[in-house]
Formats: structure tokens, C-alpha cells, sequence
């Protein structure tokens, strides 16, 4: 079944993919020339004539915004309105039908192996790589956090596909599209049912280069191709660590195999371990070096920047893989290794500080930006960040039951904010919407559902989990709890306040879109809608559901093992036994939040333009995302750019070349012009010299001796 | 396993082959077909014959198999044979041949039957520096092969041919020169030039080190290892498309196997010392190539710069002295092999179609040459080494043992990771994606059926690799822990064995 569940999308996937591939393909060959000798190479087409065949591919650079006109013109999101792409339709139905089976046997599995008590199996598959004492399989390793992974990932991808087959309806290039989304699904089952560390590495990469692949999806774009080198950049500065900790595992435990690894931590518990120049505790090494890798997946404070420039890529991408799954990726991966990071305070430390400075900073910055993606893509930042403060304070299960219960309002949320930017002809800036409730009430009451979730009101999703991890946060005994404690409240007053501010920058007030625009605003179809409306249940139930097993009294026999906590760890109970007013803060937050924003965005318009005007530099600040970008090219872009060319001129060109072969001949030539000069063929200038060489020589003999 | 000498036999099929071509006359399509099929063929026949080799192998045996010997003069004899680290170069070598006939067909318009015979003589010696078994047959085919592909730089190049080939020439001979005094040398000590023998030969400390050096300088320059490493970029530059496919796929590799055949087995006391030395080379390599790739505006001397960084990771595997490292950096060659060879295929294709190599006057290929793209981007991704990709089983056991060798080293390599995604990515943007906007490209079309015979097998290969990776492991395991147990051995009979976990 397990099998099934992870390759039956890589299936529907290599399917999709040929599809698209033979039908782009066919149509960019047609009236291809024979091959052959190309004396002058203008003769068939080669070089400069341009028989433009198979229109279906050349596309896009003739975009008219006539196309406005059309019901489903996406503007921003610029599909060329040409046929699609041969095989659209099956290449959909399969892909899509093949991951509803996935996730149907996904909730089978979780509810097998989360409560009907299966014992944690290992299938294995293939080996891998063997070489000395590493021996590396592919095997899946199911316990309760994979199923519950397993769930969250094929359920919001299902879904995801299903309201794709609408948003995308107008791209020429879907199989392509489906393709990438099947592949990106198969990689993240792969991540979290993976039962070693380099098969998490085979996912976390996979799902990377999915991710790449999809936020470049419009291709045409340079933004959208900046954007997806970023994202995998960065994130490779991620892998870097992730890689360093796997070898240090490996030096450490002989193993990469988590079996192996977690049965040994107690041995490693406390040693030494010699790393780059120093001797430090092993365990701590090796859980920072894994923790980076986490930071560059899960956008983390200083390698954040990624995140809010893949909004370049279709919005239900954003919706599956940068909100519910892939950058949840760092989060599993601590969780998976709680074992390890449990041992290491001074790691949990570190997990705590990152992730309460980016839930603060994220929701600093989503309280101004004004892109409707850019603001749930903060939000999730942030959002992300509260999971690491569970974590961080011992309470895994706080963080990931956060992170089940996150992946359904945010899906929710970014796919809410698609069916309105299907809705506006493709528009993303909220300041030009405004008065859409009317239009779409079933897109404005599951967004609004989501937000509510999202904020914590009592009794839905966010409430269950968010709350969990605040409430940790206060009583922990971790250094920087206060800290921690600190930022997450703060930041759950940005957080009901931004997410507000969307609803009411988008749904209230009277519209600011132009009228041909507003004229054509429709409710989405039903197959964006349903996904909307399984979500919105989710977003209400998954918490109410699911939080006894997750952090409540069914701990025990819900997780049996999957988290790892100490025996001096009681997080789950102290947060029980916090003060009343810790209780309610975030319910006080998440109210002034709204109000604040009601205030600003439907009572007095005008109230935060004229607060901005009147604290411009840090709304500057603030607007320009605390000028990361510009720091970051400032330290490192433009250095490896002048440093390389560099190396290359001064390096290559001028020291090894100058110096070494090109050095040495001119020099060979040097001296065999000044031989050629010496014979001259005068023979008065022979016997000059041979005069001098005898008075030399005698001279020698009569005195140097 | 006969008695029958299959490892002459795959030597020297193709110089029958380069023979057989010689008496095909004229310049006709008539006599171009007939150069072409029985260039192709050839080519085809030794790569079957060679999978032979690999069919009969002995998985378990650490020593030489298949070996022929015959008395050739004064104590040198004519030997072959393989084990578990040449056997696959040899494979790889019969392998790459094919497609780069294939894609010469179109491309060569002067001399074809010359470029053939060029090409057939340069396999023949190729396979030949993987089998000798004596270091005088061993020099020669090292040496030999020079020749033909000075000839295939200097003659069907580009522009700047005649700089480049003898760059490449003068650097290479620059250092094998040294090598033959050392062989000389060695000679005089051991009384032999058998290889075998040589490896249960053990010289004296103070000579390991100086034979060490001069074998260091001819396989660093072959290797290429910083800072001799800028005859590749001109060489493969001006080199054609089947060319550097040979280059990057095998020549580069003679050095890595020249480190593991000769400098670790033969001279252990002086690898030990020299280790910090190749690593701090290997390190700055990595890191000052990729940064050099990520400026360029060619794009072959990118490819090239970045397979002077993907050997760094290879040198630093070798001189881990584990299991992982070694067999990583073999992996990593022969990975390398396929993908550098696929990348400059794939340039090939498009240098083909628009007869300019630079970056910039291309963009926005995907929206005519889709397949193109795939392919291209499933080498690419090798080139950077995503997991599930040949490339990627490389870099990370030899990452993993320089790991376990000394952490300073495997932290520079793996800023590698970081700055090979900047460049390859930045690369396939450039050229792949975008808006087709130059006019010049409107007229190119898809892979043709060849290109796609090119390709195909190519990226399924990659592929394999990438995720079952185990036949090449399960041929080189043996031969690798005998070399290590040898080495560790030669250590600890020197009194050096410092702590060498298992």
C-alpha cells in the first residue's frame, strides 16, 4: 500500500510529462528539414529564415491585453490564449485521478498506524549505495508522524491538482504543469516516508527541483526564472549544513539509518566530536548542521528570501508547496530527529531564537506589502516560525500538530486567494480590489473561514495548535522562552491584523478595480470550489479533531515513539498550568488585531496611509522587507560575481597563464630572437668576441686562481 | 573465461577499423556514408565486445584478470589486464565512442575520413592506458593518445585551434616528460616495469616522494588540477563537439586513474604526506573554478571550468584514503564521463544549428526545442548533483570521506553545492528559458531522430545511476578495499599508521 501511495504520483507524473513532451515536441518539429551537410547554413532554415510552425509553442510574445475581455484572463499571470497543449484533458484526469488513490490510502494508513496501533514498519525497496560501512537503501519507514505527513502532503496535493484542472484551464502548457505537480508529490512522500537520512535528502532535493521547476512555470518571465534560481539557491545554502550534519551522523553513528541512529543516541549523548578546528559536543554539531538545512527549506530567518519571490509561480503551487508541504520540510525533519535534538539544549536554543525572530519579522513585514500572495506568503513565514518555537521549547508535538493543522487554512488561504485573482483577470494588488464580497460569497466565506483559523479563534484549527505553542513557549524552561514567549504574541496581533486587512483590502469597501474589470467578476467553478470547501472543513475540524491524539491526553498512544521526548520533559502538561492571563493573550491579540484592522480598513480608510506618510522610514522599511534583498546582494552576489571575474582575468588569465605557458613561450621566443641577432655573420664581430672570451679567460687563469 | 585475449581484441578493434577506412577513397556522400557506417560500427562491435569484459568479471577477485602477457625487449613486456578500477573505464570508453561518431556525422564537413581514422586511433590508445599492465606499454598509450587529439584540436577546431592544441600539447607533455624519468627511474630500483609487480614492490621512503612529485605532475596536468588547469577551458573551446566529449569523458579521467593505479598503491608513504597538499589543491579548485564558471560567457568554457571543479571533488575523494572517497571519486569519474560528455553534446546540438557558442545569443530555446530543454536541464541537474542523478553519488561520498578525513575540507567542498547551482542554473536560464525573442532562433527546430538516438540513452543512463548506482560498486568494492588494506598496510609497516578508523 505504501508503495502505492508514493509512486503512484511519480506515475501519473512520467505520464503527464510524456504527454507534454511528445505534444510540445510534434509541434515545434513541424516542417523540420532533413538533416544534413550545411554548406552555408541559411539553405533550410538553420540560422535565419523563420518558418513559424506549430503556433501552439511560440507563444506569449505577442500577449494583448485585449485578452482582458475574456472571463478568465489572468493578466499577471500572462497565459497567451492559444489552443492547449495536445493530451491536456487525460493528462489531468490521470494525474489527478491517481492522486485521489494516493490520498485515500493515505487516510487509511493514518488512521491504521495512528490509532489502530500498527507497529512502525520498514519496507525496503532498492539498495542504494554500499560503499565500506555506509550502506544506503531505498525503504519507506511508516510511523505516526510519516502517516500523518502522508496525509497532510496527498490531501492538500489532491486537492490542489483538482483545483488546478480549473485555475489552469486557459494554460497552453498543462500536461507540463500536472507533471511538475506529480513530481513534486512523489518527492515530498519520498521526504517524509523515507527511512534514512539521504533518501530525506533525495526528497528535500526532489522537492526543491520541483519547486524550481514550477515557480519558473512561466517560463517567458524573467522574474519568474530569477525567482526560481533564487529559490533553489538559497536553499541549496540550506543543503550545505544538511549535508555537513548527514556526514557527521555518519562519523558519529557508522549509520544513517534512523533506526540505527536513534537506538545509538544515548552513546553519542555527550561526546566530543573534533569539527572544523574545535572539539564540541557531537550532538549539537550535528543538530545545528541539520538545523540549517531546515532553515533554507522552511524560509527561515536569513534564508527567508526566497520564500515571498516564488509567488512568482502559479498560485496553486504556492498554495501546495510554498504553505502546506515543502516548506513544512524543515519542521518534519527536526521532528523526525527529536530524538537527536532533545539531547542538545543549545541546539533547541538556537531552534527557538530562529524561529521566534522570523515568526515576528515575517508578520512585520506582512502588515504592509500589498500583493495579496505576498501577504500570505509572509504569513506562512511566520507562521513557519511558530512551528519552531514548539519545537524548539521540547514541545514537538505542539509544532507539528501546528504544522497539520496550518497546511489546511493556508492551502485554504493561497487557493482562496487564487479563486480571486481568477476573479479580477489575474490583478494581485489588493489596493486595486476592494467590494468583491458580493461577487464571490462562496471565495469570500471560505477565506474568511481560513482567516479565522489562521488567527486562532476559539475552536477552530489555528486555535488548538497556535495556542499550544504559545502556551509552551511561556513555560518552558528554555533560555530564550521569554523571548520566544515575546515575539509569538506580538506576532499573533500582526498576524489577526494583516490577515484582516486582506480580507477587508479585498472583499470590502467599495471596489477600486476598474469597471470593465469588475464587470467580469464571476464565482470560480466548481471544481476550484470544492477543494475550497473540503479545506474550509478542515481548517474548522482538524483542530477540534485531531488535538486530543496530537498534544493531548492521547500523546501516548497516538505518537507511541514518533516524537521523542526526554524523561525530564513535560512541556505537554506545564503548558496546562500556565497563568490565566497567558491563556488568554493570544484571544486578546487576535481581537485587537481585528479591530485595529476594521478600524484602519473600513471604518477611516485613510488612517494607515496617513500613518505611513507620517512614519515613512519605517514603513519604508518595512515595505522593502527590512532591505534583505539588497543586503544580500550587497555581501554576496556581487562579490562572487567580481571575485569570479577575478579569478578568471587576473587568476587564469594573468598569473597561471602569464607566468606559465604563455609566459614561457614568449620568453623562449625572446631569447631565440636575441640568438638570431647574435649571428650577425660579420666576421670581424666573431673575432671581437672570441678577443674577449680569450682576455677573459686569461685573465681568470692569472688572477682568480 | 577462455583463453582468448578479449582485452587486446577490444584494444585494437578500432585501429583495425581506422585501417579498414584507409582504403575507402573519395569525397563523395558516396565514400562519406561508407566512412561513417564503418566508423560507427566499429565503434559499436568494440562496445559489445567490451561488455564482454564486464559480462566475465569476477566480482570477488582483488587482482588482475583477463591479464595477457608477452615478452616484448629488454625485461618490458607487452601486459594487459584489468581489475575492479580500470575495468569501467574501459566500458566508459567503448561507451562514449559511438556517440560521439554520431555526432560528428553532420558537423565534420572537411577530411571526414581522416577525422574517423583520428578518432578510431584515439579510442585504441584510450582503452589501452586502462589495460597495460606494464608501465611501458602504460607510457606509450598515455603518451600516444596526445597525439590524435592534437591533431583533432588542431585540425577540425575553431578558430583559435592552433593556440589551443599546442597549449594542450606542451602542458600535457610538460609533465608526462617527468613521469618517464620516473619510470626510468623506478626501473633501475625494482628491476621491472611490471605493474603488478611493482604494486608488491616497496620503494624506499626518500624515492617515494620524488617519483610521487613526478607522477603528480604529469596526472595533475592530465587531471586537470588547479592551477594547471587552463589548457581545458582553451582545449575544449576549440576543440570540436566530439572532441570534448572525449576529453571531458575520458582523457581527464587518465589522471585519476593514474593517482589510484600508481601514486596511492606505489608510493603510500609519499601519499600520506602529499594528502594535505592535493586537498588544499582540490578545495581551491572547487571553489575558485566555480566562481570562475559562473563568469563566463561561453558556454563550453563554462562546462569546462565546471569539470575542473567536479575533478577537484574527484582528487579530494582519491586522497581520503577511505572507502567512501575512493569509490566516490571512481564514481564520480565515471558520472562525470556521462554528463560532462552529455553537456558538450548538448552544446553540440545547438552550436550545430547557430554556429556561435556564446551565452548570449541564446535565450528562450525551450519554446522551440523542448526536448532540447528536457534534455538539457536532466544534465544539468546532474552537473549540479541532485540526489537521483549520477552526479550526485559522486559528490557526496567524496564529500563524506574528506568528511572523515578532515572536516575543513569536506566544509569547502561543499560550498561547491552552493556555487555549481549558481552557475549551471544561471547557465540553462540563459540559454533555455525567456521569451524567444532574437530572430535568429525562430527558425531552430527540435532534436532530430539522430539527436534524440544521442540523447535518449544518455539521460536514461544518468538516470540509472542516479538511483541504482550499485553495478558499479558491486565491480569496484574488492579492488578498493584491497587498495586501502594495502595502503594501510604499507603505513603501518613504516610505523605511520596514525588513527585510521575502519
Amino acid at each position: 500500500m505504501y508503495q502505492a501511495i508514493v509512486f503512484l504520483p511519480l506515475i501519473g507524473s512520467i505520464i503527464a510529462g510524456l504527454v507534454a513532451l511528445f505534444g510540445s515536441h510534434r509541434a515545434a518539429m513541424a516542417h523540420a528539414p532533413r538533416e544534413g551537410l550545411a554548406h552555408g547554413h541559411g539553405d533550410h532554415g538553420h540560422g535565419h529564415a523563420a518558418p513559424v510552425g506549430g503556433g501552439a509553442v511560440v507563444h506569449g510574445t505577442h500577449h494583448e491585453p485585449a485578452d482582458s475581455h475574456d472571463d478568465h484572463g489572468h493578466g499577471r499571470d500572462d497565459h497567451g490564449h492559444h489552443h492547449a497543449a495536445p493530451g491536456s484533458r487525460p493528462a489531468e484526469l490521470v494525474t489527478t485521478g491517481l492522486l485521489l488513490v494516493s490520498a485515500v490510502l493515505s487516510w487509511v494508513a493514518f488512521l491504521t498506524v495512528g490509532f489502530g496501533g500498527a507497529e512502525t514498519v520498514r519496507i525496503p525497496v532498492l539498495p542504494w549505495i554500499a560503499s565500506g560501512t555506509l550502506s544506503v537503501d531505498w525503504a519507506f519507514r511508516i510511523d505516526t508522524l510519516t502517516a500523518m505527513m502522508l496525509v497532510v502532503v496527498t490531501t492538500v496535493s489532491s486537492l490542489v491538482h483538482l483545483y488546478s484542472i480549473g485555475y489552469m484551464s486557459h494554460d497552453e502548457h498543462r500536461p507540463r504543469f500536472f507533471a511538475y505537480l506529480s513530481f513534486f508529490t512523489f518527492a515530498m512522500l519520498m521526504l517524509v516516508t523515507s527511512d534514512n537520512l539521504l533518501q530525506m535528502f533525495f526528497g528535500w532535493e526532489g522537492v526543491g527541483v520541483a519547486s524550481y521547476l514550477l515557480i519558473g512555470f512561466w517560463f517567458q518571465r524573467p522574474s519568474a526564472n530569477a525567482a526560481a534560481i533564487k529559490a533553489f539557491v538559497v536553499n541549496r545554502v540550506g543543503d550545505f549544513g544538511f549535508v555537513l550534519g548527514i556526514f557527521a551522523i555518519f562519523v558519529m553513528f557508522n549509520s544513517i539509518e534512523f533506526d540505527t541512529i536513534f537506538a545509538n543516541v544515548s552513546d553519542v549523548a555527550g561526546q566530543k566530536m573534533h569539527f572544523l578546528s574545535w572539539d564540541v559536543d557531537a550532538l549539537t554539531v550535528i543538530c545545528l548542521l541539520l538545523f540549517v538545512g531546515a532553515m533554507g527549506k522552511s524560509a527561515q530567518f536569513l534564508l527567508h528570501t526566497w520564500l515571498p519571490d516564488a509567488m512568482e509561480g502559479p498560485t496553486p503551487v504556492s498554495a501546495l508547496i510554498h504553505a502546506a508541504t515543502m516548506v513544512t520540510a524543515g519542521v518534519f525533519m527536526v521532528a523526525r530527529m527529536s530524538p537527536l535534538f532533545e539531547m542538545s539544549p543549545t541546539a533547541l536554543t538556537v531552534v527557538t531564537l530562529i524561529g521566534a525572530t522570523t515568526a515576528f519579522f515575517a508578520a512585520t513585514v506582512g502588515l504592509v506589502q500589498n500583493d495579496i500572495k505576498r501577504v500570505i506568503a509572509y504569513s506562512t513565514c511566520s507562521q513557519l516560525g511558530y512551528m519552531f518555537v514548539g519545537l524548539g521549547v521540547g514541545a514537538y508535538s505542539a509544532g507539528v500538530f501546528h504544522l497539520f493543522t496550518h497546511a489546511f487554512f493556508k492551502a485554504l488561504l493561497f487557493l482562496g486567494a487564487g479563486s480571486v485573482i481568477h476573479a479580477v483577470s489575474g490583478e494581485q494588488d489588493m489596493r486595486k480590489m476592494g467590494g468583491l464580497r458580493k461577487h464571490i460569497p462562496i471565495t469570500y466565506w471560505t477565506m474568511a473561514i481560513g482567516t479565522l483559523a489562521l488567527t486562532g479563534f476559539p475552536f477552530t484549527a489555528g486555535y488548538f495548535s497556535k495556542d499550544a505553542i504559545i502556551e509552551s513557549a511561556f513555560a518552558s524552561h528554555n533560555p530564550v522562552a521569554p523571548y520566544a514567549f515575546l515575539m509569538t504574541v506580538v506576532a499573533a496581533l500582526f498576524t489577526s491584523f494583516y490577515s484582516w486587512r486582506l480580507v477587508f483590502l479585498t472583499f470590502h469597501g467599495k471596489p477600486r478595480a476598474s469597471a470593465e474589470v469588475m464587470s467580469h467578476v464571476h464565482e470560480s467553478p466548481l471544481v476550484m470550489t470544492i477543494p475550497l470547501f473540503v479545506l474550509a472543513v478542515g481548517a474548522v475540524f482538524a483542530g477540534m479533531v485531531f488535538s486530543g491524539a496530537f498534544i493531548g491526553e492521547g500523546y501516548d498512544a497516538f505518537w507511541r515513539g514518533a516524537l521523542f521526548t526526554g524523561a525530564e520533559n513535560h512541556i505537554l502538561h506545564e503548558r496546562h498550568e500556565v497563568p490565566f492571563w497567558v491563556v488568554w493573550s493570544p484571544f486578546v491579540m487576535m481581537a485587537l488585531g481585528f479591530v485595529v484592522a476594521f478600524l484602519f480598513y473600513i471604518v477611516s480608510p485613510d488612517t494607515p496611509r496617513r500613518l505611513a506618510a507620517q512614519h515613512e522610514p519605517l514603513y519604508r522599511f518595512l515595505l522593502n522587507k527590512w532591505y534583505f534583498d539588497e543586503i544580500y546582494d550587497f555581501l554576496f552576489v556581487r562579490p562572487a560575481k567580481w571575485l569570479g571575474r577575478f579569478l578568471w582575468k587576473k587568476g587564469d588569465g594573468w598569473l597561471i597563464d602569464g607566468f606559465g605557458p604563455d609566459g614561457i613561450s614568449a620568453r623562449v621566443v625572446d631569447v631565440t630572437r636575441g640568438v638570431v641577432r647574435l649571428q650577425t655573420g660579420y666576421l670581424y664581430h666573431y673575432a671581437f668576441a672570441m678577443l674577449i672570451g680569450i682576455a677573459v679567460l686569461i685573465t681568470w687563469f692569472m688572477f682568480a686562481r | 573465461m577462455t583463453d582468448w585475449p578479449i582485452l587486446s581484441t577490444v584494444t585494437f578493434l578500432p585501429a583495425v577499423g581506422a585501417l579498414l577506412l584507409l582504403l575507402i577513397r573519395g569525397e563523395g556522400p558516396a565514400a562519406r556514408r561508407n566512412v561513417y557506417w564503418v566508423s560507427l560500427w566499429t565503434t559499436l562491435i568494440t562496445f559489445v565486445l567490451s561488455l564482454g569484459i564486464w559480462w566475465d568479471f569476477d566480482y570477488s577477485a582483488a587482482g588482475f584478470q583477463f591479464v595477457e602477457k608477452r615478452e616484448w625487449f629488454g625485461g618490458i613486456s607487452y601486459a594487459m589486464g584489468v581489475d575492479g578500477i580500470s575495468m569501467l573505464f574501459v566500458i566508459l570508453t567503448t561507451f562514449l565512442m559511438p556517440f560521439c561518431i554520431v555526432a560528428s556525422k553532420w558537423s565534420i564537413e572537411k577530411r571526414f575520413r581522416e577525422y574517423m581514422i583520428a578518432f578510431l586511433v584515439l579510442e585504441t590508445l584510450m582503452i589501452g592506458v586502462f589495460c597495460a599492465l606494464d608501465l611501458v606499454v602504460f607510457y606509450v598509450f598515455f603518451e600516444g593518445g596526445l597525439i590524435p587529439m592534437f591533431l583533432i584540436i588542431g585540425v577540425w577546431g575553431g578558430p583559435r585551434r592552433v593556440y589551443a592544441s599546442f597549449k594542450f600539447f606542451l602542458y600535457t607533455l610538460a609533465g608526462s616528460v617527468l613521469m618517464m624519468l620516473a619510470i626510468m627511474a623506478m626501473y633501475y630500483e625494482a628491476g621491472t616495469t611490471d605493474i603488478a609487480l611493482l604494486l608488491d614492490h616497496s620503494f624506499p621512503a626518500g624515492m617515494q616522494t620524488w617519483l610521487w612529485i613526478a607522477f603528480f605532475a604529469s596526472f595533475a596536468v592530465k587531471m586537470p588540477m588547479w592551477p594547471v588547469h587552463t589548457w581545458l577551458p582553451d582545449a575544449h573551446v576549440e576543440a570540436p563537439t566530439a572532441g570534448s566529449v572525449i576529453l571531458a569523458g575520458i582523457l581527464l579521467k587518465m589522471g585519476g586513474y593514474g593517482f589510484l593505479r600508481f601514486s596511492l598503491p606505489m608510493f603510500p608513504l609519499a601519499s600520506a604526506d602529499f594528502a594535505p597538499f592535493v586537498f588544499t589543491l582540490s578545495v581551491v579548485a572547487i571553489i575558485y573554478t566555480s566562481l570562475v564558471a559562473l563568469m563566463q560567457t561561453d558556454i563550453k568554457k563554462l562546462i569546462a571550468y565546471s569539470s575542473v571543479a567536479h575533478m577537484g571533488f574527484v582528487t579530494m575523494g582519491i586522497f581520503t584514503m577511505n572507502p567512501q572517497g575512493i569509490q566516490g571519486a571512481l564514481f564520480q569519474m565515471l558520472s562525470h564521463g556521462i554528463v560532462s560528455g552529455a553537456l558538450f553534446l548538448c552544446v553540440g546540438v545547438i552550436y550545430d544549428r547557430m554556429h556561435t557558442r556564446e551565452i548570449s545569443a541564446y535565450g528562450g530555446l525551450v519554446n522551440r526545442m523542448p526536448a532540447y530543454a528536457v534534455a538539457f536541464l536532466v544534465f544539468t541537474m546532474a552537473n549540479v548533483g541532485l540526489p537521483g542523478t549520477s552526479g550526485f553519488v559522486g559528490e557526496f561520498l567524496t564529500m563524506l570521506g574528506a568528511f572523515r578525513a578532515n572536516t575543513w575540507v569536506a566544509f569547502f567542498a561543499a560550498t561547491g553545492v552552493i556555487l555549481s547551482a549558481a552557475y549551471a542554473l544561471w547557465l540553462y536560464r540563459r540559454v533555455v528559458f525567456g521569451a524567444l525573442e532574437k530572430p535568429s532562433l525562430k527558425g531552430m527546430f527540435d532534436l532530430s531522430v539522430r539527436e534524440k538516438a544521442i540523447m535518449i540513452p544518455l539521460v536514461l543512463l544518468t538516470i540509472l545511476f542516479g538511483v541504482y548506482p550499485m553495478p558499479v560498486f558491486d565491480v569496484t568494492a574488492v579492488s578498493v578495499d584491497n587498495l586501502i588494506a594495502n595502503y594501510q598496510a604499507a603505513l603501518s609497516a613504516a610505523g605511520r599508521l596514525a588513527l585510521l578508523a575502519p
